[in-house]
C-alpha cells in the first residue's frame, strides 16, 4: 500500500518538475512558437474541463460552447481596448485616458454574463433530447458568431469581421505579462517573455479548474448530474430536480468559458468572429469525447492531443506539401486530422482514449 | 408587389432544395434515430463531382446539348453519392448502432468534416464558377422573374417527390421502408433485414441530396468544398419544423423555411428599420428552430420516429 | 398502532378510447405489504405511473400518511415519500452500486455548490453521512462486496436488489415495487420474499405489482384484483382467493 503511494508522490513530484520547467526549456529554443503552442493548448484545457461538466458529468450535448468563450473575449476585448473610445464619443468623454477595466474586474463580470447567457439559452432548451439540444446549441453558436461578425452597423460595437485589437495584457499585482521581466539572483539573471508568463498564469487556472472538476465530480451535486447522464427517468423518480440541476451544469460550464475568453483576450490581445466558430465548438466536444467523457485525465489528454499535435504536425508537415504540390498544406493536415480522429476512435474506442477506469468486470458466474 | 412575387418565387426555389435534402435527414432520423451532420456534404459533394464531369465533356467537346450533359452530370453525380454514402453507412454508423448515444454523433460531425476537408484536397479550397447549362433567358412572370434553371428546379423537385411517392408507397421496398421506421423490431420479425432496408433509405437520401446539390450549383452559380454544411443543416431544421420522421412533413418544412428566408432576407431591412440587414438571414432558420422547439416539438405535421421501446 | 400510509380513492384514468382505470381505491397501512394483481393491461402500470406522478388522472383523491398528496411533477414524489423501482431496472449504469445508493440520499440532503466546490465542515460531514448510510442500506440487501462496481456488472437479481436499496434510501413512507420478481428464478424469488419481508419488519410499507401469483399470496398482507381497470376484488389474499368474480376473470380463466 505504502510503496503505491511512494509511487504517486514521485510521479507526482516529477510531474510538477517536468510542468514547471517546460517553459523555460521551451524559451531556450530561442523562438515563441513552441511556448505560444503550449499556451493555447493549456486554454483549451480549461475550455474541455469546463465543457466536461456539461457534456461529461450532466450529459449535455453543447455544439455551441465556444459562444461562452466569445462572450467573455469580447467583453474584456471592449473593455480593455481603444476601441469603444475610438468609436464613441460618450466613452472618449467618460474616460480620456481610454477603457483599461481590471481584468480580474472583467473575469468576474465575464463569469457572471456567461453564467446568465448560460441559463436563458438553458431554461427553454435543456428539456430537449440530446439530437435537438445538439442542434439548437449550435445554432445559439452560430448566431452569436453573426451578430459578432455583424454588428459593426448601424453603430459599430464589435467592429465587425476586423475585430478588436490593442487588448491590455493582463496586469497581476501591478506586474505587466504583457512585458519581459528580468529576475536577478547575484550574478545570474533569466529573462522571462511574455509567452512564459502567460504559461505560468494559464498552468494556475488549470490546475484550479482541475481542482474544481474533481471536487464537483465528489460531490452530491457531481452524482446528481451523472444520475440525470445516466437516466434521466430513474432521476427524477429518486427526487432530483433534473431541470434545475442541468440548469446548474449548463450554467457552471458557461461560467467556465466566459472566464477562459477573458484571458484568451488578453493573452492573444486580438479577437475576432474567426476564433470562435462553429469547428471551435465542436473541436472542444471532440477533445471531451475522444479524450474520455467525464474523466478528467482523459479530458485533459484529449485536449492537449487536439490542440497540440496538428501544431507539432505543422512543423513536420513540409515534405508532404511539396510531395503533394501544395494541396496537403498545414491547416488541411490539421482539419484531417481532427476529422479522422472523431470518426476512427469513435470506431475502435467509442469511450475515448482514456476513460474512466472500470471498477469490477463482469462477475464471473 | 413585384418584390413579393420575386421572393416567393425564389423562396419556392430554395425551398424545394431544402425539401429534397430534408427528405434525406428525415427519412434516416425516422429509421435509425441519428441525426447525419455528413448528409449536407452529400450534396456538396454531388455538386463538385458534377462539376467535374461537366468540366470535363466540355473540355472534350462532346457535342451533347447543354441539357444532357447536365442531366448526364446528374445521373453520374447520384451514382457517386449513393455510393459514397452507402460506404459511410457501413463503415461508420454501422458498427456504433448501439453505442452510447453520442458516439454516432461525434462521428457523423467528424465524418462531416472528413468530407469537407477530402474535399478541399480534391477540388482544392477555391469556389468554381459553374456553368450554366441551360438558356439563361430570364423569363418574365408577372412583375417578377424567373430563369428557365429555376423553373426546372421546380420541375423535377416535383417529378422527384412523385417518385419518391411511389417508391415509398407502392413498392415493396417503400414498404418495408416504413414498416422499419415504425417498428424495426416487428418489422425484423416479419423477415425484413434492417440492414437492408437502412443501406436503401441512405441511398435514396444521397441521390436527393445529389440532385438537389447540382440544382445548389445551378441556382447559384458557384460550387465549393464547404458550400453543403448550412443548407444541410438548414435542411434538418426544415425536416425538424414539419415533423421529423415525417416525409410529407420534411417537404411542407423544406419550402416553408425557403420562403421565410427568401421573404425575410428581403424585408428584414425594412423592419428592423435598417439595424438588421439580409446577412443575418442565416439565424432566421435556428430562430425559427427555437420557435418550434419551445412551441410544438413534434412539428408540423407531426413526427414519426420509430418505436424502439 | 396502525398508521393509514396511503388513502386513495376514485382513481380513473382514460387514454383516448381506453378507460385504463375507473374508480379504483386502496388503503394501506403501515407496515403492510399490499399487493395489487391482475392480468396483463389491467390498469396496474397505470396505477403505479399516476401515483408516482407520471401520469396525470382525470379524477381521484390521494393521502400520504394523512396529508393530502397531489403529485404534479415526478421529482416532487420522492420527496413527498414515495419510492418506486421499475419493471425494466433502471439503474445508472455506469456508476458504482455505492454510488446508486448515495443517489438515493440526494432528495434528503442539501450541500449545493457551494459546499462542493470549497469542502465546508457541513458538506463534508454531510457527504459521510451519505456514504455510511449507502454501504449500510447495500449490506441491509445483501450485496455490500459489490460496493465499488460499476452497476451494470452486478447480475439480475443483485440489480433488483440495489434498486431497492436505492429506493429505501430516499427514506419513503412507501415504497413502491414494479413487478420486482419478473425475470427470477426460483432461488431469487426466495431471497427477494426473504427481503421484503425483512422490510416489513422493519415497519416499511410496501406496495407491489407482481404476476406471479404464488408470491403475492404468501407474501401480502393485502391485495387488490384490477381487471380492465376495475377493481374486482380487495382483502386478504385467502378472501380474495375464494372470491368468484376474481376466479371467473383471472385465476380461473387460464392464470397462471
Amino acid at each position: 500500500m505504502t510503496q503505491n503511494k511512494t509511487g504517486k508522490l514521485i510521479v507526482f513530484i516529477i510531474a510538477a518538475i517536468g510542468l514547471l520547467a517546460l517553459p523555460i526549456l521551451l524559451q531556450a529554443t530561442g523562438s515563441n512558437s513552441w511556448a505560444r503552442i503550449v499556451d493555447i493548448a493549456l486554454l483549451y484545457v480549461l475550455l474541455a474541463l469546463g465543457l466536461n461538466i456539461v457534456v461529461g458529468y450532466a450529459g449535455l450535448l453543447d455544439l455551441g460552447y465556444i459562444a461562452f468563450f466569445a462572450v467573455g473575449a469580447y467583453m474584456y476585448g471592449l473593455l480593455a481596448s481603444p476601441h469603444l473610445a475610438e468609436n464613441f464619443a460618450a466613452i472618449q468623454a467618460m474616460f480620456p485616458n481610454g477603457l483599461h477595466v481590471n481584468i480580474w474586474l472583467v473575469m468576474i463580470a465575464a463569469a457572471f454574463v456567461a453564467g446568465i447567457v448560460g441559463m436563458i439559452l438553458g431554461a427553454p432548451t435543456l428539456k430537449l433530447r440530446g439530437d435537438y439540444l445538439a442542434i439548437i446549441t449550435l445554432g445559439f453558436g452560430e448566431i452569436i458568431r453573426i451578430f459578432l461578425l455583424n454588428l459593426d452597423r448601424p453603430v459599430n460595437i464589435t467592429n465587425g469581421p476586423k475585430g478588436i485589437s490593442q487588448i491590455d495584457p493582463l496586469t497581476v499585482f501591478g506586474f505587466n505579462m504583457g512585458q519581459r521581466h528580468t529576475l536577478s539572483i547575484g550574478d545570474w539573471s533569466y529573462t522571462f517573455q511574455p509567452v512564459t508568463l502567460y504559461y505560468y498564469l494559464f498552468l494556475f487556472f488549470v490546475i484550479l479548474a482541475v481542482i474544481l472538476s474533481y471536487r464537483l465530480q465528489d460531490s452530491r451535486i457531481g452524482r446528481a448530474w451523472m444520475a440525470i447522464r445516466e437516466d434521466e427517468i430513474a432521476a427524477k423518480a429518486m427526487g432530483l430536480n433534473t431541470r434545475n440541476l442541468k440548469l446548474l451544469a449548463f450554467g457552471m460550464g458557461a461560467t467556465f468559458g466566459g472566464m477562459s475568453g477573458v484571458l484568451f483576450a488578453s493573452f492573444q490581445r486580438f479577437v475576432s468572429p474567426e476564433s470562435f466558430s462553429l469547428m471551435e465548438s465542436v473541436m472542444v466536444v471532440a477533445m471531451v469525447v475522444l479524450g474520455g467523457i467525464g474523466h478528467i485525465p482523459g479530458v485533459i489528454l484529449g485536449a492537449l492531443v487536439l490542440a497540440g499535435l496538428p501544431e507539432v504536425l505543422r512543423h513536420v508537415a513540409h515534405p508532404l506539401v511539396e510531395l503533394t504540390g501544395g494541396r496537403l498544406g498545414p491547416e488541411i493536415l490539421r482539419q484531417l486530422l481532427i476529422a479522422l480522429a472523431m470518426v476512427v476512435v469513435m470506431l475502435i474506442r467509442p469511450k475515448g482514449l482514456w476513460p474512466a477506469p472500470e471498477h469490477g468486470k463482469s462477475l464471473a458466474k | 408587389m413585384d418584390v413579393l412575387l420575386q421572393q416567393i418565387i425564389n423562396g419556392l426555389v430554395l425551398g424545394s432544395m431544402y425539401a429534397l435534402v430534408a427528405l434525406g435527414y428525415t427519412m434516416v432520423y425516422g429509421i435509425i434515430g441519428l441525426i447525419n451532420f455528413a448528409h449536407g456534404d452529400v450534396l456538396m459533394v454531388g455538386a463538385l463531382t458534377s462539376w467535374t464531369i461537366i468540366s470535363m465533356m466540355m473540355e472534350a467537346s462532346v457535342g451533347l446539348p447543354g441539357w444532357l450533359i447536365l442531366l448526364l452530370a446528374t445521373i453520374i453525380a447520384m451514382v457517386v453519392c449513393a455510393a459514397l454514402n452507402f460506404t459511410i453507412e457501413k463503415l461508420a454508423y454501422r458498427p456504433l448502432r448501439n453505442s452510447p448515444r453520442l458516439a454516432p454523433l461525434i462521428t457523423a460531425i467528424g465524418m462531416s468534416l472528413l468530407l469537407q476537408t477530402f474535399a478541399m484536397i480534391i477540388w482544392e479550397p477555391n469556389p468554381k464558377a459553374y456553368p450554366s447549362m441551360l438558356s439563361r433567358e430570364p423569363i418574365e412572370v408577372g412583375g417578377a422573374v424567373i430563369s428557365v434553371t429555376q423553373i426546372v428546379i421546380l420541375a423535377v423537385t416535383a417529378m422527384t417527390l412523385a417518385g419518391l411517392m411511389y417508391l415509398v408507397n407502392k413498392t415493396n421496398l417503400g414498404r418495408a421502408m416504413r414498416a422499419t421506421a415504425e417498428n424495426p423490431r416487428v418489422a425484423a420479425l416479419m423477415g425484413i433485414k434492417p440492414d437492408v432496408v437502412i443501406s436503401a433509405t441512405f441511398i435514396i437520401g444521397a441521390m436527393l441530396a445529389a440532385i438537389a446539390g447540382v440544382m445548389w450549383a445551378s441556382n447559384y452559380g458557384t460550387v465549393q468544398h464547404a458550400m453543403g454544411f448550412m443548407p444541410g443543416l438548414k435542411a434538418f431544421v426544415a425536416a425538424v419544423m414539419g415533423g421529423i420522421g415525417n416525409l410529407a412533413g420534411a417537404v411542407v418544412g423544406g419550402i416553408a423555411l425557403g420562403l421565410i428566408e427568401s421573404l425575410g432576407a428581403g424585408y428584414l431591412g425594412q423592419l428592423t428599420g435598417g439595424v438588421l440587414g439580409s446577412q443575418y438571414v442565416d439565424i432566421f432558420a435556428f430562430i425559427v428552430l427555437a420557435l418550434v422547439l419551445t412551441l410544438r416539438p413534434s412539428g408540423l405535421l407531426g413526427e414519426r420516429v420509430a418505436d424502439r421501446a | 398502532m396502525s398508521e393509514t400510509i396511503l388513502k386513495v380513492a376514485n382513481v380513473s384514468k382514460r387514454f383516448g378510447g381506453l378507460q385504463a382505470l375507473s374508480d379504483v381505491g386502496i388503503t394501506i397501512e403501515r407496515g403492510q405489504v399490499y399487493g395489487l394483481i391482475g392480468p396483463n393491461g389491467a390498469g396496474k402500470t397505470t396505477f403505479f405511473n399516476v401515483l408516482t406522478g407520471l401520469y396525470t388522472p382525470d379524477s381521484g383523491s390521494f393521502e400520504l400518511a394523512g396529508k393530502p398528496y397531489t403529485p404534479t411533477a415526478v421529482h416532487e414524489v420522492a420527496k413527498a415519500g414515495i419510492a418506486r423501482t421499475f419493471q425494466n431496472i433502471r439503474l445508472f449504469p455506469e456508476m458504482t452500486a455505492l454510488e446508486n445508493v448515495m443517489v438515493g440520499r440526494h432528495v434528503r440532503t442539501r450541500s449545493g455548490l457551494i459546499g462542493a466546490v470549497l469542502r465546508t465542515g457541513s458538506f463534508k460531514q454531510e457527504e459521510a453521512e451519505i456514504k455510511a448510510r449507502a454501504m449500510e442500506l447495500l449490506e441491509y440487501v445483501g450485496i455490500a462486496k459489490f460496493a465499488d462496481y460499476k452497476s451494470r456488472t452486478l447480475s439480475y437479481g443483485d440489480q433488483r436488489r440495489l434498486e431497492i436499496a436505492r429506493a429505501l434510501a430516499t427514506d419513503p413512507k412507501l415504497i413502491a415495487l414494479d413487478e420486482p420478481a419478473a425475470g427470477m428464478n426460483a432461488t431469487e424469488k426466495v431471497q427477494l420474499r426473504e427481503l421484503i419481508d425483512q422490510i416489513r419488519k422493519d415497519n416499511r410499507t410496501i406496495l407491489l405489482i407482481e404476476h406471479d401469483v404464488k408470491l403475492v399470496m404468501g407474501l401480502c398482507d393485502r391485495v387488490t384484483v384490477l381487471d380492465y381497470g376495475k377493481q374486482l376484488s380487495s382483502g386478504t389474499p385467502a378472501e380474495v382467493q375464494k372470491d368468484p368474480k376474481v376466479i371467473e376473470a383471472y385465476l380461473g380463466t387460464g392464470g397462471h
